[in-house]
């Protein structure tokens, strides 16, 4: 027995209330040494790392989402009834270790009662002591210990203090089951027996629990699921009533315990700093107005402070790209490398400056206490679109890139408006759109001041990212009115004091909002970059070989320097490869919008990523660079061969721009949305629905401008 | 018969004590997170329209809207 516990893997599990300070925690804890993955069958984010205990051991922490109770309302929170209750899992903890708000025991205790009664060994971490000081509160360590039969640490997750405590104290407790808490039989005896007997849990708590939670709780069986479907009818158990029940019964037992805990030396503050703050912050003129400001000062800053690490990148990757070809034989494989793989890296590296400052920006509003504050002002305006306050987040996270701001709906727990947020975020603009705005824009209008002070191009691009914004928010009304939920709706959400940020969490955050953008987006828009360099670089037969030939042998082009004609080659063959074929079936389609085959082509590349457009436009006009200005340059005076007249004019450009505002050219968000809603229903109907409102509305444009 | 008031027709300003719920759905919500019977409770302010409401209990911050509000009794 000994040799088999002690040989088999340790886990400890983190856990504790939202705002209680556990992630400061973990991050103390294990530093940059985290993995993330998935919980099985969720995509809930899974941060764990591994620990060395001081007798050499090693153990995992898994940090568990917040969570009030185990009665779970959300996404997030259902993993840590799954993961507490799933005996047999691999990620079942030896030991929990709970983060405790001093400020706040009374409600931070619900949640360490309901673990203690599964019969999990627990450690209670109490977290914030030196605020609870400060509001002249002493907590009676001895008392709490004894009163709990739970060992109290007291840990400061700012400084680090008493951390490597905490780690003692859980090998204390490690194979010794925590005592039960209360007595729960008394709530559902009949019911708790039955499930007992039926599925050979040997704790009340756990029976209760899945007597509670059966039909959501993602391990249990078919069968297994009937059995409690049938025991819990057969007894009329009334769950609503139970929690509330279960929750009261609770309370009265810690309400008094933590009374006596406590000694007060002076009475609270009537005004906190939080209260004085607030007064302004969330005040409804003053509030709402510093809120856009906000919003205003972190765009300016990821366009002001992104553009130099994002030059840089791009000369990097140009740089090695011009090196392949120069030190390799010309071929297939160069090919491949400096034109397909290198620059298809090159465009998942581009975007990382901006995605980190604007996640950056989130993070540090986060830690410090704000976006609950955004959430609030935002929510009535949200909830007229079908939206939650909680979406706010989303979308704009949605301008930095569409797949962590999907990801981040996890927190919203009505499914309904989790649905529509995750269905309109792909309309907000994110970075990739930018590099085709910078061009298109530069196009259409004048580098002109307004009034003197304003950039007219960039009062252009403010427009664009408008429309975007608009896109969301009435699609997000249509779905409003069509998606039917019997599923009612709150919104219950904590504001928590403010607090001086932590620069290692928001650094930790960015470093995984980064690494899952990478991750994500980076394998699809690789193998897109590799599909799309197949397909421009092969057409059928010998075409390309054959357009090469005749284009050395035209005495008009024999005079050509070598570059140039190069360059001609490169754009006649591509004329001819299945990426031109595939430009010119589709032009009857885009023909409407003012579009010609080779926008054509730039459409189907803009797949892998919306930047391409501006590298396959070079391609296409047979220019060697991607320089912005010479692209620009080169369609200003491309004409069209049939009629002579100038291919790209306002109508064109400004066409182009609405279409790629609305359309969904992503794959990577496809497939994220596909694994957050669990079905390609979603994201198929996105990608329909996105690709018309893109097409109509960009049909529209050029027939109101030409 | 005293008729009761709810927490949606508290002034902003205005504080009383939470004496129970109408809804047990919200209620177990709001009891995790809690708002107990007996709390003290405090309207600081709406947020722009009216809604959510910024509620000091006992000496936490919640937000809920109007709706949640009105299933929450006062003494």
């Amino acid at each position: 027995m000994e040799i088999s516990t002690s040989s088999k893997q340790i886990n400890i599990s983190l856990i504790g209330n939202p705002n209680s300070g556990k992630t400061s925690v973990f991050n103390r804890l294990t530093g940059l040494n985290q993995r993330v993955g998935n919980f099985p069958g969720v995509t809930v984010d899974k941060k764990s790392a591994s620990l060395h205990l001081s007798d050499g051991r090693k153990a995992t922490l898994i940090d568990l989402p917040g969570t009030y109770s185990l009665y779970p309302t959300s996404m997030d929170e259902r993993v840590v009834l799954d993961v507490l209750l799933d005996t047999k899992s691999k990620y079942y903890p030896e030991v929990v270790v709970c983060v405790v708000d001093a400020t706040n025991l009374e409600r931070h205790l619900l949640l360490l009662s309901q673990v203690k009664d599964l019969g999990i060994p627990v450690v209670l971490g109490l977290n914030m002591v030196d605020l609870a000081d400060k509001n002249g509160v002493e907590v009676d360590l001895a008392f709490l210990q004894k009163s709990l039969q739970v060992p109290v640490v007291k840990i400061n997750g700012r400084t680090g203090k008493g951390i490597s405590e905490l780690l003692d104290k859980v090998e204390d407790v490690l194979y010794q089951p925590s005592q039960e808490f209360m007595p729960l039989d008394a709530l559902a005896s009949p019911v708790i027996e039955e499930v007992k007997k039926s599925m050979l849990v040997k704790n009340d708590y756990q029976a209760l629990l899945l007597a509670h939670h059966h039909q959501r709780l993602h391990y249990l069986t078919e069968a297994e699921k009937q059995q409690l479907i049938q025991t819990t009818e057969k007894h009329a158990f009334q769950s609503i009533r139970l929690q509330v029940e279960e929750t009261m019964q609770r309370y009265a037992k810690i309400t008094p315990m933590v009374e006596l805990a406590l000694k007060k030396s002076m009475s609270a503050e009537e005004d906190t700093f939080t209260d004085k703050l607030d007064k302004v912050l969330t005040h409804k003129l003053w509030g709402s107005l510093i809120f856009f400001s906000i919003l205003f000062v972190v765009f300016q800053a990821i366009f002001a402070w992104a553009e130099y690490p994002m030059n840089l990148i791009d000369d990097i990757f140009s740089a090695l790209s011009a090196y392949f070809t120069s030190v390799l034989p010309e071929g297939v494989v160069a090919s491949l490398l400096t034109e397909g793989i290198i620059p298809g890296i090159g465009g998942v590296v581009i975007f990382i400056p901006q995605i980190a400052i604007l996640f950056g920006f989130i993070a540090l509003l986060e830690e410090v206490g704000y976006m609950a504050r955004a959430v609030f002002l935002s929510d009535n305006l949200m909830r007229k679109f079908g939206l939650n306050g909680r979406s706010m987040v989303s979308l704009f996270s949605g301008a930095a890139c569409a797949i962590p701001a999907v990801m981040s709906t996890r927190t919203i727990s009505n499914w309904k408006e989790r649905l529509i947020t995750i269905f309109v975020t792909p309309f907000i603009s994110c970075s990739a759109r930018i590099p085709v705005y910078t061009v298109l824009v530069a196009f259409v209008v004048p580098a002109e001041k307004f009034w003197g002070v304003f950039e007219l191009q960039g009062l252009v691009v403010l427009g664009l990212y408008i429309l975007g914004v608009v896109g969301a928010l009435g699609s997000a009304y249509v779905m409003k009115k069509i998606l039917k939920t019997g599923e009612s709706s709150f919104f219950v959400m904590e504001l928590p004091v403010y607090k001086t940020p932590q620069w290692k969490n928001t650094l930790i955050t960015i470093w995984e909002k980064v690494k899952t953008f990478v991750v994500e987006a980076g394998k699809v828009i690789l193998v897109i970059s590799i599909v799309l360099w197949v397909l421009a670089t092969y057409g059928p037969g010998d075409a390309m070989d054959k357009v090469a030939e005749q284009v050395k042998a035209h005495p008009e082009y024999s005079q050509l320097p070598k570059e140039e004609l190069d360059n001609l080659i490169a754009s006649k063959q591509l004329e001819v490869s299945y990426a031109g074929i595939f430009g010119k079936a589709i032009e009857p389609a885009i023909k409407p919008l003012g579009y010609d085959w080779k926008m054509g082509i730039a459409l189907l590349t803009s797949f892998a990523a919306r930047e391409v457009f501006v590298g396959t436009m070079a391609t296409i006009y047979s220019i060697g660079s991607e320089e912005e200005d010479r692209v620009i340059e080169k369609i200003r005076k491309e004409r069209n061969p049939e009629t002579g007249e100038l291919v790209y004019n306002a109508a064109t450009a400004m066409s182009l721009l609405v279409f790629y505002v609305f359309a969904m050219q992503c794959m990577s968000t496809l497939a994220v949305v596909q694994r957050e809603t669990k079905s390609w229903a979603w994201p198929a109907l996105q990608l329909v629905y996105m690709t018309a409102v893109a097409y109509l509305s960009a049909l529209l444009t050029f027939n109101i401008m030409s | 018969m005293i008729v009761q008031r709810n927490l949606s027709e508290l002034q902003e300003g205005e504080s009383s004590k939470v004496s129970g719920f109408v809804d047990q759905e919200i209620a177990v919500k709001l009891l995790e997170m809690g708002l107990l019977p007996g709390c003290s409770i405090k309207l600081l302010r709406t947020a722009p329209f009216g809604c959510p409401l910024y509620l000091k209990v006992n000496q936490n911050y919640l937000a809920l809207r109007r709706k949640e509000a009105a299933n929450i009794i006062l003494e």
